[in-house]
């Protein structure tokens, strides 16, 4: 794969005001779903109907930026019609690329609009180069989001194997288990990623006081327990506190982002073709602060990569708004291998 | 109806591995699918072994099944899946799309439950690319199967889990590993004193997960023996048990004598009580939550 010497910031729009965000603020792309289960982030209140849809694309045409749409949840055959129907919407909207998991969705995408630009959404689950070959050759996918399960060396040997532009994620909260084949959420809450577009959703989410603390539950299950002065983070049921061989940790990961500024140079020089903000449920002061910070370090390390180093403002600025108020690199660098 | 066993998802000791399938031998099981599916440290039975036990079970009139890795992310690992998909003798069941790309026109293969096959599309394409078999992804449930079922490509055969504890999760990180402040580089292994995995209870107690290397199941033992039934009346082909470390030829047994009719569905669920050491589920058959027991 020649090195890509762009590499593309594409920020997340969950709605309208967020998706403004990121255009004013520098992000190269945005991407969004529309509002029901069709994409992987099915949370109440977000998202576009049709007509917004089409509003949001004239508003970052207008301002260069291109617009991805996600329909990256996996269709059972009762909802075929649906999402076949949400696929002929966006090629009808003219998006600039259909994001897609499901196999089945991509072979009548194929067929059906010869011309859509198809990206593997980080919900079809290629860690590597020979699965993502299997897309490349049906489908003629043009670019995939890898899992973030990857090692930077493991990124680089897939970047030198593929027939595909790759793009990684660079900011937000980071699921420690492969994407696409996790159903944790799913086993507990009846809703999964794949089947319904949400990860331990909010309606199966309870909080209860009492003098030993705030605890909180999915569908029941008690996922962690906070002292009276601690924060309280978001149940996802990865990052509770559990007991194993008697020990009370974070038994899965802790809640924490991932931040990709001390790897940019590397990335950028493995020819990555762009970056991944995570977070369309996520508020737009989340997403103008976020973007305007990743243009800023993006612009400088395209500028002199081997000079750059993130500026300490960056790192605050993004900490600030991090889950868990902290970051970590993830299986970029694997701190645990 | 036919009966498998799939792979042994845990890290158990070379001879506990060459005992259990010598026993399978003589077991009333059809089908055995063979190989490590979970971690690529693993490696206390290599390729020859692998071969070796899957030609025994062909001799004792078993179909033998090498399965593959579920999480594919070095070279390494992708260069001994395709030994495997080549080796020219056995059929092998693809757990990552790695494995279809690389089966996919060389020889006929099964679909295992990590690939994503959600919808008759998709299960058509599988068909297309030489898969005879397909496992249902344990999260669909049976109104899925039905519509699944009636679109069946010709000449493909289904195959439902039926009982163990659920694969829910893979992960770059090894979970067994963290529980002892080990590294995954050094993990010295610790994953082979488990043999049924590491019980993660929350905080007050309630059996919830088991923690298998980079491999996360659930707690409860995925059961549907009730359903056998409506499985042989939906023309579900293989019933799939997933091997523990306890009373795999009881419980094998137990599904053998409904499914040939010896044996009501109620009298083997009490059979297979003593081996769900954290009681049985079956929310996802039912549209409902895995972890639920739907079926009283």
């Amino acid at each position: 794969m020649a090195i890509n010497r762009k590499l593309e910031l594409v920020c997340p729009a969950g709605s309208m005001t967020a998706l403004k965000a990121a255009v004013d603020n520098g992000a190269d792309a945005v991407y969004m779903g529309f509002r029901d289960g069709t994409n992987a982030r099915n949370f109440p209140g977000l998202n576009f109907d049709l007509n917004e849809a089409r509003q949001g694309i004239a508003y970052a045409r207008n301002r260069h930026a291109r617009v991805f749409l996600a329909i990256n949840t996996y269709p059972r055959p009762h909802q075929w019609e649906k999402w076949r129907d949400a696929v002929d919407q966006a090629a009808g909207l003219g998006v600039d690329a259909l994001i897609l998991a499901d196999p089945g969705l991509m072979d009548y995408c194929v067929q059906r609009h010869p011309d859509l630009r198809l990206h593997l959404s980080v919900q079809g689950s290629a860690t590597n180069h020979e699965a993502i070959d299997f897309y490349v050759r049906h489908f003629g996918v043009q670019r995939v989001v890898l899992p973030r399960v990857l090692s930077l060396t493991q990124v680089q040997n897939v970047m030198k194997r593929v027939n595909a532009e790759v793009e990684v994620f660079g900011y937000g909260s980071l699921c420690v288990m492969v994407e696409g084949r996790c159903t944790l959420s799913s086993y507990v809450t009846g809703d999964s990623p794949n089947s319904s577009g949400v990860c331990s959703p909010a309606k199966a989410v309870k909080w209860e006081e009492s003098a030993a603390g705030r605890r909180s539950r999915l569908n029941g299950v008690l996922i962690d327990v906070y002292a009276p002065e601690e924060p309280a983070g978001y149940p996802t049921l990865c990052k509770g506190r559990f007991e194993v061989g008697g020990k009370v940790y974070y038994a899965m990961e802790e809640p924490t982002s991932l931040n990709v500024l001390d790897i940019l140079p590397d990335l950028f020089r493995a020819g990555v073709a762009a970056i991944k903000v995570e977070g369309r449920q996520r508020s737009p002061t989340y997403v103008a602060q976020v973007t305007r910070t990743l243009r800023e370090a993006i612009d400088a390390c395209a500028a002199a990569p081997e000079k750059f180093s993130p500026k300490g403002a960056w790192v605050e600025q993004l900490d600030k708004v991090a889950e868990g108020r902290c970051h970590t690199l993830g299986a970029y660098t694997r701190p645990w291998q | 109806m036919k009966i498998s066993f799939g792979p042994i998802p845990y890290f158990w000791e070379r001879e506990r591995v060459f005992d259990f399938y010598a026993r399978a031998l003589e077991a009333p099981v059809d089908i055995v699918y063979l190989g490590e599916t979970v971690c690529s440290k693993r490696r206390a039975l290599r390729l020859p072994d692998w071969l070796d036990l899957a030609e025994r079970l062909t001799a004792a009139g078993k179909e033998a099944v090498l399965s593959t890795l579920t999480l594919i992310e070095a070279e390494s690992e992708a260069a001994y899946m395709r030994t495997i998909a080549e080796n020219g003798r056995f059929a092998v069941e693809a757990n990552d799309m790695a494995a279809v790309n690389m089966l996919e026109g060389v020889t006929p293969f099964v679909v295992g439950p990590h690939i994503n096959v959600y919808n008759s599309r998709t299960l058509a394409l599988m068909a297309r690319a030489g898969a005879r078999r397909w496992v249902m992804p344990m999260e669909l449930d049976r109104d899925t199967l039905v519509a699944l079922q009636a679109q069946r490509p010709a000449g493909m055969e289904t195959e439902v889990f039926v009982f163990g504890r659920l694969p829910l999760s893979f992960s770059a990180r090894c979970f067994t590993a963290r529980a002892h402040n080990l590294s995954k580089d050094e993990c010295g292994f610790r994953c082979a004193d488990y043999p049924d995995g590491m019980p993660l209870r929350t905080r007050e107690g309630q059996s919830f997960l088991s923690l298998n290397g980079i491999q996360v199941q659930s707690g409860e033992t995925y059961n549907l023996v009730n359903e056998i039934g409506e499985l042989r009346a939906l023309g579900v082909d293989v019933l799939r048990l997933s091997p523990q470390a306890q009373g795999m030829f009881e419980i094998v047994d137990a599904f053998r004598s409904v499914t040939d009719g010896h044996r009501e569905s109620s009298a083997a669920a009490a059979m297979l009580e003593p081996y769900q050491a954290c009681g049985a589920c079956d929310g996802y058959w039912h549209g409902a939550p895995g972890m639920n027991r739907v079926h009283p």
